[in-house]
């Protein structure tokens, strides 16, 4: 299965993507420049983190305009898996393809930790199988990722379940504290409606080693590989 | 050629030349200079560019070593790794430009050593930095850190570069003239190291990356006077992480280009010093156009475009016929490029304004004629008071608990925890970082191509250098490498970053010699190669010096990246101090200094041989996985140490024999050749005692276990109030 | 005493190199504005505040730039005060 990484001028965690997906069996991933029109016969993509574009403006606003953006929005429309990591998930919201925004975090300062996310819900080809309730210990580097969404389709996103994970304690319990960016109702990940689009703000793919601190991310990887083979992700 | 002109003491001031060494030039040149000509003296004879004060006593180090690639001399010094790599890195400072504007300040000084990396044709794959700042309840103090600490993040954080390890430390010394020292460490392929050379006659200078604007002109000249904020001119450099990774990935990209002849940064007096070093190393000329550079601004004249240290610049030499194929690599990632000029043959500078030529200066001129001065330095009667005062009165007038004691010091600022600092900075960044910040005595990177271990620390205890250099050179010297050993890995190489006062006074003079001295014999007596270095000299405000702070980075490395060990006790393990040689002493320490106000006695001297046996225990029981966890009793004494390996592993200490009093030698001292460890159970004292045989003293202390320190006869002390007390400092 | 509503601009100085500028107007002309010339960037800061007239409203005002809302050693600041209407929202 081929996972195309788009690198926008100021990605950095696009080497980091590669590398961990390179450990990942059944995967292959490969670079795409942001100023390609051609995926490279794609089956999914990665938005990775970094500050494409120098996130000046706002992140990930001049980003939606590279020319890879277009061809993004028509591979998501169509079905394909999308995951928009940090910098790549402010991409996907300002681009319009996932709901919400993510403003400065709520003690103003970057923050780069290891923190613990909930998986809320799986409805989603990177999630498919990971049992509702799980907790991951995942690492965090980010100075804006505190997501905001209003009243309204925050109440959509809890029904139609794309609330994919929240900021929790290693116990799993959601809290002012361990909501480290202040985000509301402790969002950390959103899908979109059909699920094949995730945004979220801890990094996977720097939470696949224990020698590194966690491995716990590598099962977004797995169940991509997984769904994949199944054929349950329809393009 | 404009007409040559008088000068007055103000016009020299400018470019910080004395009329004795304008008279020199002069002589040299055989002629006067034109203001061009004297700006661009002034510089390249500057400190900063020149080391006219420092570079005769920088002959002490050693600079060989079977490892070494690149010894100082070049935009940063490589030694080798296994699996045929190479480590590149060099520290650097950006005092002066922090004192100002500390944001930007910061910013850019960790843009000028990532740029001193990558030049090499390095990937950087970690940043650390050295920070010295006035006492932290102090508002403007707390200005300073806070704007230094989001202007190194920021910009680290945009590159993807790892910012891992480095120190914070505080003294009245540093109030009006914070130290700001980054270092950043790269590897690359052995055989594949870039060096900024100008190659054959016809070559061609390729200026790359932001337009030059009217930014940080006299940054050279400015960083070798007293006083930053009385002589600071100009306009503030403005840092641009975002062009810099872009300039970054495209000059990784040029790796291997046949068409690269050499490549330079564009730091401190900007085009001048680039294309001048570029010429001396390999005793070529340089003929610059200034009309063809790019500008941010209109109506800049010569002097200025010359003189420019706007950021986010690199000079490539490239052959003619290579010019389009390099400049199409940075055109894929939108970055401009102008052709400015060539290299020749006749050995000159010489500056062109479109057809008007404005400079002819000899390169020679530039760089082997720059003056050196060798001066008398002496310390001060005062400052031999303090450091032979007999300390034994004061220390008995402490009268609190010992428990007291403890939670006082790790509630300082010196040794209280750095976390709201290191937060700031992205350390998991590139997927490598085995041991981050606050969990070991040296970050350990994983060389991905080879998964050998790459640990990296700096060093300095400046109360320790301004009471005795000697033993305070010595000291940052071992002290780096007893952090490496902690983690299990030898070292491969040393740069330095030596921060001290105005060199035309004996007392500063005699701190920069004698530490240099302490240091170069240390290197000598363990065998770690200087490889590179950085030299800030006339750190004042209101003409006093700071702590003589001469910062040592370290790189090490071991086998395997997984047989390493951070601070935090291991559940259910044997601790133990294990010693190599000195007596610990309250004589500069920490203690004495937070409980009595004193910063004065003598300081511990090193035992180097004593040093290394310790070192090489260290190495082979991390590596052969007895010893679980390492940490150096430094700052704070055994006491602050063992409260440190409680924290980290969220963990008590349960003594059981060790019935130590209430000492403070004992408990607070400071010495070099310490280390608590922590010991499988499973290995017995007798074990123990066969393994380390006769290269180290030690001692049991107890068994980490519970949620209490146990420190002898004193009161338990939850680990959850030492925690409480470490975390309170910042912000 | 009345209320008046300061509107602070906050902008780089002329020499001042201005990252965020140089990557907007990039974004313009990838977006086919190819008549922009340059862009600057900087801030506007709405600030309502008590005072006795118009002139101490913007001295108090450009006390508040040189100390806190701008940093002058890169940035210029311009400070204009209108009257506010009680109970009137910004």
């Amino acid at each position: 299965m081929k996972v195309g990484v788009v690198t926008f001028p100021g990605s950095n965690g696009d080497t980091d993507c590669i590398e961990t997906l390179k450990l990942v069996e059944g995967c292959e991933p490969q670079l795409i420049w942001h100023k390609s029109t051609d995926l490279m016969g794609a089956d999914a993509l990665i938005l990775p983190g970094g500050f494409a574009h120098g996130d000046y403006l706002r992140p990930g606003s001049i980003a939606q305009f590279s020319p890879v953006m277009r061809e993004v929005a028509r591979f998501a429309a169509s079905g394909g898996p999308v995951l928009g990591i940090c910098n790549g998930f402010q991409v996907l919201t300002e681009a319009g393809l996932l709901p919400g925004a993510l403003l400065r975090n709520q003690y103003i300062l970057f923050h780069c930790a290891w923190t613990h996310v909930r998986v809320s819900s799986n409805r989603s080809p990177w999630l498919e199988g990971v049992e509702e309730g799980t907790v991951l210990r995942m690492a965090v580097a980010h100075g804006q990722g505190n997501y905001f969404a209003d009243t309204e389709t925050r109440r959509r996103l809890v029904e139609q379940g794309q609330v994919a994970f929240e900021y929790c304690d290693p116990e799993g319990n959601t809290s002012g504290e361990s909501n480290h960016n202040g985000s509301v109702d402790s969002i950390a990940g959103v899908t979109n409606e059909a699920g094949n689009i995730l945004g979220m703000m801890p990094h996977p793919e720097r939470s696949s080693d224990p020698l590194l601190g966690s491995a716990d991310g590598r099962v977004l990887f797995e169940s991509l590989v997984r769904s994949m083979a199944a054929g349950a992700v329809g393009r | 050629m404009s007409t040559p002109v008088t000068l007055t003491d103000a016009e020299l001031r400018e470019v910080a030349l004395s009329r004795q060494e304008y008279d020199l030039g002069v002589r040299l040149l055989g002629r006067e200079t034109n203001r061009v000509e004297l700006g661009i003296l002034g510089a390249m004879w500057s400190e900063h560019c020149g080391y006219k004060n420092s570079r005769p006593l920088l002959g002490m180090f050693p600079t060989e070593g079977p490892e070494v690639l690149q010894g100082p001399g070049e935009n940063a010094g490589a030694v080798r790794l296994g699996g045929g790599l190479a480590a590149v890195f060099k520290v650097e400072s950006h005092n002066h430009p922090s004192a100002i504007e500390p944001y930007q300040g910061a910013a850019t000084g960790v843009g000028g050593i990532v740029r001193d990396i990558f030049t090499m044709g390095a990937r950087p794959v970690a940043l650390l930095n050295s920070l010295r700042f006035g006492p932290p309840d102090e508002p403007n103090n707390r200005r300073l850190l806070s704007g230094v600490v989001r202007g190194v993040g920021d910009y680290g954080n945009s590159l993807g570069i790892p910012t891992v390890g480095g120190e914070v430390g505080f003294s009245a010394s540093y109030r009006g003239n914070p130290l700001v020292n980054a270092m950043c460490v790269g590897v690359a392929p052995a055989d594949g190291l870039v060096r900024g050379l100008a190659g054959e006659p016809g070559n061609v200078l390729l200026l790359v990356g932001a337009d030059t604007g009217r930014d940080g002109i006299h940054g050279a000249t400015f960083a070798s006077v007293d006083d930053p904020h009385a002589s600071h001119k100009g306009v503030i450099q403005v840092g641009n992480p975002f062009l810099e990774k872009l300039l970054m990935e495209a000059c990784l990209e040029l790796l291997g280009s046949p068409h690269v002849v050499g490549m330079q940064d564009l730091g401190a007096a900007g085009l001048t010093s680039s294309s001048v070093e570029c010429a001396g190393r390999t005793g070529s000329g340089v003929d610059i156009d200034v009309s063809r550079v790019s500008r941010r601004e209109t109506g800049m004249t010569p002097y200025e475009v010359m003189l420019s240290e706007s950021q986010e610049r690199m000079l490539l030499v490239v052959r003619p016929d290579g010019v389009d194929a390099v400049r199409e690599v940075f055109e894929k990632w939108d970055l401009h490029s102008d052709v400015i000029g060539q290299v020749t043959a006749d050995g000159t500078l010489r500056v062109r304004d479109g057809v008007e030529v404005v400079c002819e200066l000899p390169i020679r001129l530039l760089i082997e004629d720059v003056p050196r001065y060798t001066r008398e330095g002496k310390p001060s009667a005062q400052l031999l008071e303090r450091r032979e005062r007999d300390i034994t009165p004061l220390a008995a007038s402490v009268d609190l608990p010992v428990e007291e004691q403890l939670l006082r010091l790790l509630a300082s600022p010196n040794i209280g925890s750095k976390r709201w600092v290191w937060e700031q900075y992205d350390h998991t960044i590139g997927t490598s970082t085995v041991l981050g910040p606050g969990s070991a005595d040296a970050a350990l990177m994983r060389v991905r191509q080879t998964g050998e271990g790459m640990a990296v620390v700096m060093d300095c205890n400046s109360r320790y250098c301004l009471l005795d250099p000697y033993s305070g050179g010595m000291g940052a010297v071992v002290e780096a490498v007893r952090n490496l050993a902690c983690v299990g890995a030898k070292p491969l190489g040393l740069t330095n970053c030596l921060n001290f006062g105005n060199p035309e006074k004996p007392e500063v003079y005699w701190h920069l010699k004698e530490s240099i001295r302490g240091m170069s014999d240390a290197c000598r007596a363990l065998g770690i190669p200087v490889v590179s270095g950085n030299v800030s000299l006339y750190n004042e405000s209101e003409d006093e010096a700071v702590n003589p702070t001469p910062v040592v980075g370290m790189v090490g490395s071991l086998p395997d990246a997984s047989k390493s060990v951070g601070i935090g006790f291991k559940e259910g393990s044997d601790v133990y101090l294990l010693s190599g040689g000195g007596q610990p002493t309250l004589g500069a320490s920490e203690w004495l200094a937070v409980l009595t106000g004193e910063e004065a006695g003598m300081p511990p001297m090193p035992d180097l041989d004593a040093a290394a046996r310790l070192h090489d225990v260290l190495r082979t029981g991390i590596r052969d996985g007895w010893i679980q966890s390492a940490h150096d009793v430094s700052e704070g004494g055994l006491a602050v140490a063992l409260a440190e390996c409680c924290i980290a592993g969220d963990v008590g200490l349960a003594t059981s024999e060790w019935s130590t009093g209430a000492d403070p030698v004992e408990l607070f001292g400071e010495g070099h050749g310490r280390v608590v460890i922590s010991v499988h159970a499973q290995v017995s004292e007798e074990d123990l005692a066969a393994r380390i045989g006769d290269s180290a003293r030690w001692e049991r202390l107890g068994r980490a276990e519970g949620k209490h320190l146990m420190l002898g006869k004193a009161a338990p002390i939850p680990v959850s109030s030492l925690s409480e007390a470490y975390e309170s400092v910042l912000p | 005493m009345s209320l008046w509503l300061g509107r602070v601009t906050v902008i780089p100085k002329p020499s001042v190199n201005d990252p965020q500028g140089l990557a907007v107007l990039d974004g313009l002309h990838a977006l086919g504005f190819s008549e922009v010339e340059q862009v600057r960037v900087g801030r506007h800061i709405d600030v309502r505040l008590d005072a006795e007239g118009a002139e101490e409203a913007e001295a108090r005002l450009c006390q508040m730039c040189e100390t806190l809302l701008a940093n002058t050693l890169i940035e210029s600041y311009e400070v204009q005060v209108q009257p506010v209407q009680e109970g009137a929202a910004v």
